[in-house]
């Protein structure tokens, strides 16, 4: 997906580089906090590490194979700020040094991969994990080791199956604004984020499989996975019961109550932020991409239409009926009214579910 | 994505254009395709021009035509996407062999060959008369922050490393007879993905503990002594200079017709 020149007009490539520039200075100032001091040739080495795992052959059968982006990867193996760093060093040397991809489309291509995919990938990650966590403790008792690998690999597969249509929609705007031949937006959504989320299958398949690989045998190299229970000892003590001690990676012993109840792990103010800029996009997908949406009819309602049924009659007197359309609503206004009030219920019923857990 | 190699496209030499330090050849090559990229499309001339002018820096360089096609043609997605213009924009059809496509996706097909065309000869241009170290001195001239550059330079000091590693651990598989044929072995595919990442990042951990054994103190000292001439600036500025002028003139050609 490396753009190269003449495909975006240079107005929007220049602001491309600005916005990436910003958020290249966020990753540069906060990737030494993941590394610690170790940043230049631990960074340096994973973006080796990407550029060749780029270059591994995934057969899909018949004779074509696929290949890995790696941005959702990155992001859940050395965090999100040093995934965009590692990942805007490979495009920079990938541009100078193989002349792959424009320099004029620099911006774009860090936007697109640099920024794109391991920050979309990180966040829902980040959110399936969570989810993922509530339900494991809503059967009763804190996950296994071998359930926290489980869980953090299908995180990252789900991350890698959201970032590359993410990629997409990210390529789709910014043609909508800069693209040198004007082409019809519907068509291009559809068919760019459609044929991406193909792809993103087969990138989060491989993003788990790989992840998955790390955590079975080092899994105190996975940043997604810090601050996990790593260890558990149990201490018979002389009246007979069991002490069970949790050491957490990076936070030292946690000693808790009980028999078989084990330490919690807390939400770091990090996770806020980054459940606050997801929300950002949430906020910005439904307020103001939703204005882009069709207005032609779907493929339910076409069928409908044609049998002369007529759909919704009875729901068509509630105020935000057909997203807003029926009663002069903005599309974008219900779109947010609707984001909010799915989050409101999902929220309310995830923290009924984890806390039902304090025994 | 990457069709598999890494080997740099640099062709050693003893050109002007290979003596010149890197920062300013980056910034000649930024300014030409600028010049390029700004071009009106319907002006087919201009970009006659402007390949002439990267056919005369690579005649400067020693760099032979040949060495640019199959180059050129790793290049293909773009080419997909602008093939499909035509079929895919709106407006007015025109008669094509037969086929009615759209005039604008057609110009506008063409426009993206022509520019995306040159913009990748002028790259190749500047990989094959510049090396890696040269690069990477070149960036932190630049003034790109001092993390980047360090990072992009471990990243191209082991780059080869890595993929040799990725290589050998290939051969391994297949000398015990695996071949990947289908997404039911991207399983063992992955493992060896996941196991390269755990190679290279403790290897990267040892590499910073022999770094601190020898006194670093966090910043990389790269050594940077070359001087540029106003020859040198003067021979840089002369491809962006002749597609700026090339540009100008199309467009005003354009505003007047």
């Amino acid at each position: 997906m490396h753009v190269p020149d003449g495909f975006i007009d240079p107005v929007t490539s220049l602001v491309t580089v600005v916005v990436a520039a910003v958020v290249i200075g966020w990753a540069v100032r906060r990737s030494p906090r993941e590394l610690r001091d170790r940043t230049a040739p631990l960074a340096g080495l994973t973006a080796a590490y990407i550029f060749a795992v780029q270059m591994l052959n995934f057969p899909v059968g018949a004779g074509t194979s696929g290949h890995l982006m790696g941005g959702a990867l990155a992001a859940v193996l050395v965090g999100p700020a040093t995934a965009t760093l590692v990942i805007t060093v490979v495009l920079v040397i990938q541009a100078l040094l193989f002349a792959d991809g424009g320099l004029t489309a620099i911006g774009t291509n860090v936007l697109l991969m640099a920024v794109t995919t391991p920050l979309v990938g990180w966040a829902v990650a980040r959110m399936v994990d969570r989810a993922l966590l509530a339900l494991q403790r809503a059967a009763g008792r804190e996950p296994s080791p071998a359930a926290d690998r489980r869980r953090t690999t299908i995180a990252a597969g789900l991350g890698g199956v959201v970032s590359v249509p993410a990629a997409a929609l990210v390529f789709t705007v910014l043609y909508g604004f800069g693209g040198t031949t004007p082409l019809p937006m519907d068509t291009l959504l559809v068919s760019m984020v459609g044929w991406h989320t193909l792809i993103g299958l087969g990138e989060g398949l491989i993003t788990a499989l790989t992840v998955g690989a790390v955590m079975a045998t080092r899994p105190d190299l996975v940043h997604f996975a810090r601050g996990r229970r790593v260890r558990t000892l149990q201490v018979r003590q002389a009246d007979g019961s069991v002490l069970t001690v949790t050491e957490a990676a990076g936070e030292g012993v946690v000693p808790v109550r009980g028999a078989g109840a084990v330490g919690v792990v807390a939400p770091r103010p990090r996770d806020r932020r980054f459940a606050a800029a997801v929300l950002t996009v949430i906020a910005v997908l439904a307020g103001g991409v939703s204005a882009l949406a069709s207005a032609a009819p779907d493929g339910l309602e076409y069928v409908t239409g044609q049998l002369g049924v007529q759909p919704g009659a009875a729901g068509a007197t509630t105020w935000l009926a057909d997203y807003g359309a029926a009663s002069g609503v903005a599309v974008g206004v219900a779109g947010l009214i609707g984001v909010a009030v799915t989050l409101l219920v999902a929220g309310v019923g995830f923290r009924r579910l984890a806390h039902r857990t304090d025994a | 994505m990457r069709s598999g190699h890494t080997h740099i496209l640099y062709r050693h030499g003893t050109s002007t254009a290979h003596r010149m330090p890197a920062h300013v050849k980056i910034l000649a090559l930024l300014g030409f395709i600028l010049g390029v990229v700004l071009t009106p499309r319907t002006a087919w001339w201009a970009f006659v021009v402007d390949a002439a002018v990267i056919a005369l820096v690579a005649r400067a360089a020693h760099i032979p035509w040949r060495w640019y096609l199959p180059r050129l043609v790793v290049e293909v997605p773009f080419l997909v996407f602008a093939l499909l213009l035509p079929f895919l924009a709106p407006g007015p059809r025109v008669e094509v062999l037969g086929v009615a496509v759209s005039a604008a996706g057609l110009a506008g097909a063409g426009n993206l060959l022509a520019k995306g065309t040159l913009g990748v000869l002028a790259s190749l241009t500047l990989a094959a008369t510049t090396d890696a170290r040269a690069f990477i001195i070149g960036l932190q001239r630049l003034r790109l922050p001092a993390v980047m550059v360090e990072v992009a330079a471990f990243m191209v000091r082991y780059l080869d490393v890595v993929a040799d590693d990725m290589q050998r651990m290939r051969i391994a598989r297949e000398a015990r007879g695996f071949q990947a044929r289908g997404p039911a072995d991207w399983r063992v595919l992955g493992t060896a993905a996941g196991a390269l990442f755990i190679r290279s990042f403790e290897r990267g951990e040892r590499i910073h503990t022999a770094m601190l054994s020898r006194g670093y103190t966090g910043r990389m000292p790269l050594v940077d002594d070359a001087a540029v001439t106003a020859a040198q600036w003067r021979a840089a500025l002369l491809p962006p200079t002749a597609a700026a002028l090339t540009m100008l003139v199309a467009t005003t050609w354009g505003m007047f017709r």
